[in-house]
């Protein structure tokens, strides 16, 4: 007998929007036994199953769904990890809307399975009852390899190749491990004490953890050849960009990088309880259209900005940023200005931010991206009043490892350049993979990166 | 953590720390600094590294209490530790022999000066100081400066030690003497006096370098709170500097940028004197 077809999928509790303003809880609160396994059974497990296609590491997805539609969750969550080792993460930040959901059958004519969720549910689950997956080491290889970076990419790298029996030294340049998981996204979407369980199973491989090392000052390229069998580079993508328009050194204007940071790596929502002071005003204006734009905004909100605004060139349609996020910032009271774009802050006479002067844009030709232009409308310029201006314009390479590095070839944007499959760079014995080869992309891409780099660093010492 | 091998009081309000810290002490140049967090509710902040002593593994920082962490760091003693040390952040001081070069302190910037001056007379300068204080008491590294000197001179603000005046006194007359040329300066204080000695030199045309000290997060290049602007140009002063070209730098703002967060360093420091006021030192 045919399987029922259940339309739409099984939604996922939430805090209310109007008390989660108020606070840096997390947001969906996770689905109970029963939603997982109600959810798991609406996939229809087809034969040639095209989600696993959408998925950048390739998890057996029909698998991993059918044992929890069983109420097998720990078989289930150890499906996932047998491709990703990063599920209770990957789970609540993967763009699964552009990924695995996308090609899902379902998703035709009703909703896709939200695979997202119950990838989340799974990993949740295990981590919860104690089952979290500890790899034995295989056995022992008297080979070093060093780690430079602790995101998604380094993670990875430091994880399989410790499982592997290398002896691994994972360096990071800040005093908290994660990368941008750690320092970005906020607690409401990535609760620190889960990052900080996954980085435990690192230590307990065996990953000689070292925070406060900058590769490049602290320590050179050349220097960790000479000690190390093989590096693995994953910086990620950190320096912040500015839009070089007038104002924006005035007090009160942030990169995202800083204005997150101090909110996540320094917590300064606890201030004065914590030493770091964070500035938001009543009025706040987040430039950019990305998750990085969304994370600052809704912290914005929370830190009691009472209009936050949301300003993008583009329209909706080109947001780069997780539809949930965009659902939930609407949630959350956020307002959009979209197709408008900042000319000039500007300030008063103590140096302080106090009116943004927007330009009205209109959609023309789509450019190398695939997305339609944005073109300025003259004459259409209109401030309002600010307090506080965040730009979330993007990030390129942070240079201090690239410029300390001879021998290492970057690509034409200043990233390095690195095998696509490999991670090999021109320097011999040195690997790269994540955001500093690729630019600013997704979590599980670095960690897709990474695996292969993990792969191809052990060939290379075999 | 970085445990503090030796405490020593220099001055009202200005101690010094030797810290274990092999890695960076191995790396370090003249002009850098760390970045440091004391504990886990702790703010990251910068201070020179005013000297190491490699074989030990060992650096030397001097600082200045102003406010909550520095008071509360002034507080710990030989034996404790500090949670996070990074560095050494920053580029080195450009050090060469240009010949006759004047080295100039203010306040808790003779810490900064000192491994300057030192570096210059290592590297053949004939090096000239003037290191300067509000009163005698805070007169900091004295017997120090001179060492790393060949001439040193001391002003205070209120003649009670020294000369009487600012340190542009002594260098107004250095640029005065035609027959000696000053080929560079290098200048570390509070704002208002690099900005005094900045106008005298550009005036003489003599190059001049000052160290800049914008409130600093990360110290890597990855947030950009220690934006500069120097020449018209944007810059990072925790990778780019700290140390530029004093004729160029915007000193409005950086001391418009530095006021960034004064109400809540009031609060922060007076809810911590609250409850420690009986351990300052
Ligand atoms: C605010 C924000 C929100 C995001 N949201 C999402 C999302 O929802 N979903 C998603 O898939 N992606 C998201 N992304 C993108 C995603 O986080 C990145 O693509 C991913 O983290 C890249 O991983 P990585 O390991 O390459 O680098 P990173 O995560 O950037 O980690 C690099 C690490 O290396 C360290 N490092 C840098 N230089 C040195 C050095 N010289 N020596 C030692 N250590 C060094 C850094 O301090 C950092 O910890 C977001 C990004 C941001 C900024
Ligand atoms: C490159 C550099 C080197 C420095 N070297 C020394 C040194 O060798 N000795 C010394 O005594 N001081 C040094 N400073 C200054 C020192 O960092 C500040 O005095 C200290 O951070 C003050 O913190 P607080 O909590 O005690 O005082 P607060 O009351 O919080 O601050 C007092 C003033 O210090 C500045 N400040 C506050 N927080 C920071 C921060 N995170 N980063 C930078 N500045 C900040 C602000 O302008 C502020 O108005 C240096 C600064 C820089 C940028
Ligand atoms: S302190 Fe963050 S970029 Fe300089």
């Amino acid at each position: 007998m045919a399987k029922k077809i259940v339309h739409e999928a099984m939604a996922m509790p939430e805090q209310d929007p109007q008390e989660r303003i108020y606070n840096f809880k997390e947001v969906p609160l996770g689905y109970t036994p029963e939603m997982a396994i109600g959810e798991a059974s609406r996939c229809v497990q087809c034969k040639k199953p095209v989600c696993i296609s959408g998925c950048p590491v390739g998890i057996d997805i029909p698998e991993f769904i059918k044992l929890t539609a069983e109420g097998k969750f720990i078989e289930a969550y150890y499906k996932v990890m047998e491709k990703n080792v990063l599920p209770s993460i990957c789970g609540r930040v993967c763009p699964q809307e552009e990924q695995c959901q996308a090609p899902c059958i379902m998703g035709i004519k009703h909703e896709p399975i939200a695979i997202g969720r119950l990838e989340r549910f799974v990993a949740d689950y295990a981590r919860e009852m104690d089952k979290m997956l500890i790899p034995e080491r295989e056995r022992r290889i008297a080979k070093k390899v060093a780690v430079v970076g602790s995101g998604p990419a380094g993670i990875t790298v430091a994880g399989d190749l410790a499982q592997r029996g290398y002896n691994v030294t994972m360096f990071e340049a800040l005093h908290m491990t994660g990368g941008v998981l750690g320092y970005g996204i906020p607690e409401f979407r990535l609760p620190k004490a889960i990052l900080a369980k996954e980085v435990n199973v690192l230590t307990q491989l065996g990953v000689d953890v070292r925070t406060n090392y900058v590769i490049g000052i602290t320590e050179m390229i050349d220097e960790l050849r000479a000690e190390y069998d093989a590096v693995f580079v994953g910086t990620g993508a950190g320096l912040p960009y500015f839009m070089n328009i007038p104002g924006e050194n005035l007090n009160g204007v942030y990169s995202a990088n800083e204005f997150l940071t101090r909110a996540n790596l320094m917590k300064s929502y606890l201030f004065p309880q914590v030493d770091t002071p964070i500035h938001v005003g009543k009025n706040v204006a987040v430039i950019g259209g990305g998750n990085t734009a969304m994370d600052s905004v809704r912290t914005a909100k929370r830190l009691g900005a009472e209009k936050a605004y949301l300003i993008y060139r583009r329209s909706e349609v080109e947001m780069p940023a997780r539809n949930e996020e965009i659902h939930h910032a609407k949630q959350e009271g956020i307002i959009f200005r979209l197709l408008e774009s900042p000319v000039e802050i500007k300030g008063d006479k103590d140096g302080w931010v106090r009116e943004i002067e927007l330009q009205k844009m209109q959609l023309g030709e789509p450019d190398a991206s695939g997305r339609r232009r944005p073109v300025a409308i003259e004459g259409s310029e209109y401030s309002f009043p600010i307090d506080t201006v965040i730009m979330a314009v993007g990030q390129g390479p942070n240079p201090i490892l690239l410029n300390t590095t001879p021998g290492l070839e970057l690509n034409r944007r200043g990233f390095i350049r690195a095998d696509p499959v490999t991670g090999a760079t021109s320097k011999e014995g040195v690997f790269a993979g994540g955001d500093i080869v690729s630019g600013g992309a997704t979590v599980i891409l670095a960690m897709g990166n990474g695996r292969q780099a993990a792969g191809a660093i052990h060939e290379y010492l075999s | 953590m970085f445990p503090i091998l030796s405490k020593k009081i220099l001055g009202p309000n200005v101690k010094q720390f030797v810290l274990q810290a092999s890695a960076i002490a191995g790396k370090r140049k003249p002009g850098q600094f760390v970045i440091l967090r004391i504990d886990l509710n702790g703010e990251r902040f910068p201070l020179t590294i005013a000297d190491t002593d490699v074989g030990a593994g060992t650096i030397t920082i001097i600082f200045q209490e102003v406010g909550k962490s520095t008071f509360q760091l002034g507080t710990l003693a030989e034996g404790d530790a500090i949670l996070d040390v990074v560095g050494p952040l920053g580029k080195a001081t450009e050090v060469e022999n240009y010949g006759r070069v004047v080295c100039m302190g203010g306040g808790v910037g003779v810490a900064e000066i000192y491994p300057v001056a030192l570096a210059m007379k290592q590297a053949g300068n004939e090096v000239i100081s003037i290191i300067g204080a509000r009163t005698h008491s805070l007169v900091i590294l004295e017997s120090h400066m001179k060492q790393a000197s060949h001439k040193l001179y001391v002003t205070t603000d209120d003649g009670s030690y020294g000369f009487q005046g600012l340190v542009t006194g002594p260098l107004n007359d250095l640029i005065a003497d035609v027959n000696k040329k000053v080929d560079r300066v290098f200048c570390i204080g509070p704002v208002p006096m690099m900005r005094a000695v900045a106008n005298t030199t550009k005036t003489a045309g003599i190059p001049t370098i000052v160290s800049l000290n914008p409130i600093m997060v990360d110290g890597t290049g990855m947030c950009g709170a220690c934006r500069v602007k120097v020449g018209g140009e944007t810059k990072f002063a925790c990778v780019d500097g700290p140390d530029f070209d004093a004729h160029l730098v915007d000193f409005d703002l950086l001391v418009q940028r530095q006021r960034m967060y004064h109400k809540q360093e009031k609060l922060s420091w007076e809810k911590w004197k609250g409850i420690h006021e009986n351990r300052i030192s």
